[in-house]
This record gives structure tokens, C-alpha cells and sequence, in this order.
């Protein structure tokens, strides 16, 4: 069995929706509160994996962290191994390729919360820091849990990315995506079953709890 | 020191608020207008959430706004309710109320909780979640909310706005009580005349962004030159205290130094504070005072302004002995056939009183 893929992934995933979420918050409060005129310049770049091919992607983060890219080369000259196929390089491809499907729909969650209950904890004498968490972080959960959830099942799913900054090295870079791949290319279908079948079910049972949890924080008031 | 100070001017679109006034910082000042005349405004100014281009903000000599200075909300001592509840909806009602006062140092906090809880009737709702409550209820916990950071002053933008009519009746005694019971002095914005003269002891009457009139209710609410006072339900109000009770007709009868008005029967100890609305509209003028007729309230009173408001209608301020305006609306005929002017003795008979503490 591919253990190892499989466990690879859920490490690259988790790691993934967590350095999301420590970003993605702070950029996500920014688009929704701004009111700079470049705001949607920013917004567009967020969302441009969206529309772009995994494989442009990757091989753009490649030439840029890679010996020769502006990146990597700081990097080096700080004495420090470069990205590229390595489980750090597939972390970095992942948070990129990844952004939107956290940013959307906690920025969103900030715009619906309105200024309203911010200005209402202004006048009962919270903080600036105190009003972000405890009033918006509580009122914008429904959307964490939405990012938190597309971002970690949209990085397990990520196969073009991978191959081009990680390729296919086990245990370090070989995730379940180019494992499945590996399976075919040998013709070993058995495995490939086992491992395509997982994930659809996988899929199924992520966007299923996700749809019942919105629905019981909907009845909750939220 | 005891007043609020506002001078503000500022520029939105179109919009341009250039006001001042100064008004003294006890009892309810209502700021009165049409919507769009800046009212909510001047509001959110006092209250820091609108920094606008140039101001000054004084409460009791502390300075919150000037030049460059510019004290933040959440260090104003002030409470401020909106006009939709906006109560947190990942809290129950109980951490609503206690949001605001948990953020207020201990010894800070003049009123205590189960006091402004009782005040407002909110026991019965501490457990419950805020979706599950009524318009009323919801405003009720926003309004108890806003006092538990034991404010200096109380900013109120149209609470009972939102609310239809039989929530907004039930909401009333409770915010007429209010200022007796606590104590806070309160700005109050309406544009609902009937609930300033109810509430209001103070009036900033805004026009267009500017201060057009300001001073005590009861003067303004009579004043032939201001548009109020031509409103259909226009009315006056007077101030006095419960006298006697009359059990046989069940009547209750408010003292004042003018004479003496009934109302239907109120719980009300003797010497209790009363406020009493008179429409303009149920006044109408004699030259003798009869004994003879249906009317018991019958004051004595000196015409000191007229005005026609339409060709067969006048509006006449009448002054009581004891320095109370009245407003009296009759009929340009029975005017020119009483021979009214200006500075003459008539005596005003007063169909219907309302009771309004």
C-alpha cells in the first residue's frame, strides 16, 4: 500500500490550511476593509490560480526558487538548500496555489459581517484588536471553516503544481495525486483503484460535512 | 461645566453638515429633524465613529475632539444605540449584556447589572439566543447593553425606528423612565415629533445640515416660526405633579401653578412628577370661563403669538399664568369673531390631556 503517499499528503495538506490560515486572515481582512484603489489589483493576483494551469504555476515557482531564480539564489548566498523538490518547496507551491479558495470565502464572511457589530463593540469599549477577536473572528467562522475545509481538500487534490516543484520523490515529495499517477504510468491498476476510489470518497464525505455544517450554524443565527 | 458642547462641520458628496450647539448635559436633548438633515450625523460624530473634516466635542469639560486631537470610540465613555438592535448573534443574550460591562473597570461602573436588567425587563430573556427574540426585545437588550458600560452619555439614533407600533409603545415607558431612574444624560435623535414631546427637555432642531433652533422642548415645540409646531399633531407640553386622585369619576388630577388638568385615573403617588401632551388641535379659546359646558380643564391663558396656516385655519401661543406655552389651533372664523389679538386673556379649554410619565 502507498502509506506513505497517503500520510505525505494529509502533512502537505494540514501544514498547507494552517500557514493559509495565518496569512490568508490578515490579507483577507485587508481586501475587505480597504479602500485603496489597487485593492483589486491584489485581489485579482490572489485569485489568479484560479484560471491559471497548475503546470504555469509550478514552473514559474520553479525558475524563481530554483539556483539560478531571485529566491533561490538568496537563498543560497543565506546558506540556506533551495526549494525545489523538497517537502518545504511543495508547502511554498501549495499556499500560492491554494490562496484563493481560503481568501475568498473569509473575505467574503468579513464584508457580509458589515462595519455595524465592529462600531457597536467600538461603543461598548472594545479595542481595535479586541473587536477583530472577539467579535469578527466569531461572526466570520462560517467562512474559516469553508476556507479552511476547500483549502486543505483542494491540496490534496493538487497534481501539476507537485510534479513541477516537487516531482516524485517518496517520503518526501510523492503525494498521493503522483502516486495515482505512478500506479497507471506502470499499469499496476489494482493499487490505482484503491487510491483514485479513496479519494472520491474522500471528496464526497469534505464537501457533504461541509454543506451540513453550513446549515447548522445558518440555523444557529450565524 | 455640566453641558455638551458639539461644533462640527463636514463635507459627504453632496452633504454639507455645518453645525453647533450647546445644550445642558442632564435630561433628554432630542436632536429633531428630517431625515437626510444630518441628525445621525452629528451623532456618530460625538460618538467618534465618523471623524469628520473639523470639530469640536466637549462633554462636561473634557475635550474628545479638537484640532488634531481625537479621542477613539472605544475610549469614550459613552453608549451608544443604534437604530436595529445589532445585537452579537454568536452570543446569548446574557454575554450581550455583559460584553460592554466586563470591559469597564470595576470601579468605574456606576449602575449596577441586575438594576439596568430589571430596568428594562430583560430577565426573563438572559438565556435565550438573540435570533429568538422579538423586534422589541432585541432593542430592550440593546438598550440595556448600551448602559451597562455605565456611560456619561447616552446616544440613541432613532431606537424605535425599526420597530411597529405596538413594540414601539412598549419600548416608551421603559426610555421614559430611564433618565429618571439612572440619571444619564442623553441625546436623542427623532424625527417623530410625538416622541419628542414625550421624551425630550432639550431640542436641536436641524435643517439641511444646520442648527436652526435649540433650546427647552416645551418652548420650541410651540413655536409659531418653526415648522413643527404646524404639523397636524402638532402639540404642546406641560409640566406638573400629580395633585389628587378623584375615585368617583376616576380621574387624576395634575397641579401646575396655571390651574389644574384630569387625566383618566394613573397609579401615581401624589407629588409625583407628571408630563402631560395637549394637541394643538384639542384647544380651543373662550372669552369667559364657563361653567356650562362638557370641557374640565379650563386655563386661563394670554395670546402672545398668532399665525394663519392655511386660509381657514390659525394657530395661536398662548401663555400660561405660570410661563407654560400652549398651542391652540382654531378656525380663522371663530378667531375673527372672538376678536383674538395679540396679548389678549382668554381662557383655553383643553378637550384631551395625555399623561405621559
Amino acid at each position: 500500500m502507498d502509506w506513505q503517499a497517503i500520510w505525505l499528503t494529509l502533512k502537505l495538506a494540514a501544514t498547507t490550511t494552517f500557514v493559509l490560515l495565518l496569512i490568508g486572515t490578515p490579507l483577507a481582512w485587508w481586501l475587505a476593509h480597504s479602500r485603496a484603489w489597487w485593492k483589486e489589483i491584489i485581489g485579482a493576483l490572489v485569485a489568479l490560480p484560479l484560471v491559471l494551469p497548475p503546470t504555469v504555476l509550478g514552473f514559474y515557482l520553479l525558475l524563481l526558487l530554483g539556483p539560478d531564480g531571485a529566491v533561490g539564489s538568496l537563498m543560497q548566498r543565506l546558506g540556506l538548500d533551495t526549494l525545489p523538490f523538497t517537502f518545504p518547496g511543495l508547502v511554498v507551491g501549495s499556499v500560492i496555489y491554494s490562496l484563493p479558495f481560503v481568501v475568498q470565502p473569509i473575505r467574503n464572511a468579513f464584508v457580509a459581517i458589515g462595519e455595524r457589530p465592529l462600531e457597536v463593540a467600538a461603543t461598548l469599549r472594545a479595542s481595535p484588536l479586541d473587536r477583530f477577536f472577539g467579535v469578527a473572528l466569531p461572526l466570520a467562522l462560517p467562512g474559516f471553516i469553508t476556507g479552511s475545509v476547500l483549502g486543505f481538500a483542494h491540496t490534496v487534490g493538487e497534481f501539476g503544481v507537485v510534479l513541477m516543484i516537487g516531482g516524485n520523490i517518496p517520503g518526501e515529495t510523492k503525494v498521493l495525486s503522483v502516486a495515482i499517477y505512478d500506479h497507471v504510468e506502470s499499469l499496476e491498476w489494482t493499487q490505482a483503484h484503491w487510491l483514485a476510489g479513496g479519494m472520491l470518497v474522500f471528496s464526497f464525505v469534505v464537501v457533504f460535512s461541509m454543506y451540513h455544517l453550513e446549515k447548522r450554524l445558518q440555523r444557529k443565527g450565524y | 461645566m455640566s453641558q455638551i458642547e458639539v461644533s462640527l462641520t463636514h463635507r459627504q458628496g453632496d452633504f454639507k453638515l455645518d453645525a453647533a450647539f450647546t445644550t445642558p448635559a442632564s435630561g433628554v436633548t432630542a436632536l429633531f429633524g428630517h431625515s437626510g438633515c444630518g441628525k445621525t450625523t452629528v451623532l456618530r460624530a460625538i460618538a467618534g465613529l465618523l471623524r469628520v473634516d473639523q470639530g469640536r466635542v466637549c462633554i462636561n469639560g473634557e475635550t474628545w475632539q479638537e484640532r488634531e486631537q481625537f479621542i477613539p470610540t472605544h475610549q469614550r465613555p459613552i453608549a451608544y444605540v443604534f437604530q436595529e438592535a445589532s445585537l452579537f448573534s454568536h452570543l446569548s443574550v446574557r454575554r450581550n449584556l455583559e460584553y460592554g460591562w466586563r470591559r469597564v473597570a470595576k470601579e468605574q461602573r456606576r449602575v449596577q447589572f441586575d438594576t439596568v436588567v430589571d430596568l428594562l425587563g430583560v430577565a426573563p430573556l438572559l438565556k435565550r439566543a438573540t435570533h429568538r427574540l422579538s423586534g422589541g426585545e432585541r432593542q430592550r437588550v440593546a438598550i440595556a447593553r448600551a448602559l451597562l458600560t455605565s456611560p456619561q452619555l447616552l446616544l440613541m439614533d432613532e431606537p424605535l425606528s425599526a420597530l411597529d407600533h405596538n413594540a414601539k409603545q412598549s419600548i416608551m415607558p421603559y426610555l421614559e423612565t430611564l433618565h429618571d431612574e439612572l440619571g444619564i444624560p442623553s441625546l436623542y435623535v427623532s424625527h417623530d415629533p410625538n416622541e419628542v414631546a414625550r421624551l425630550a427637555d432639550h431640542l436641536v432642531f436641524l435643517e439641511q445640515g444646520r442648527v436652526k433652533a435649540c433650546g427647552l422642548a416645551a418652548d420650541l415645540l410651540t413655536r409659531l416660526d418653526l415648522p413643527v409646531s404646524r404639523y397636524d399633531d402638532a402639540a404642546a407640553i406641560l409640566e406638573g405633579r400629580v395633585s389628587t386622585h378623584d375615585p368617583t369619576y376616576h380621574l387624576t388630577w395634575i397641579g401646575m401653578d396655571c390651574g389644574r388638568v384630569a387625566v383618566s385615573r394613573e397609579d401615581l403617588p401624589e407629588g409625583h412628577y407628571a408630563r402631560v401632551q395637549i394637541l394643538a388641535r384639542d384647544v380651543s379659546l373662550s372669552l369667559r370661563a364657563h361653567s356650562d359646558t362638557s370641557i374640565i380643564n379650563i386655563l386661563p391663558a394670554k395670546v402672545i403669538d398668532s399665525r394663519d396656516i392655511n386660509p381657514s385655519q390659525v394657530l395661536l401661543r398662548l401663555q400660561l399664568v405660570d410661563g407654560q406655552m400652549l398651542l391652540s389651533r382654531i378656525t380663522r372664523r371663530s378667531a375673527v369673531g372672538l376678536g383674538i389679538c395679540e396679548g389678549m386673556t382668554v381662557y383655553a379649554q383643553v378637550k384631551s390631556v395625555a399623561l405621559m410619565v
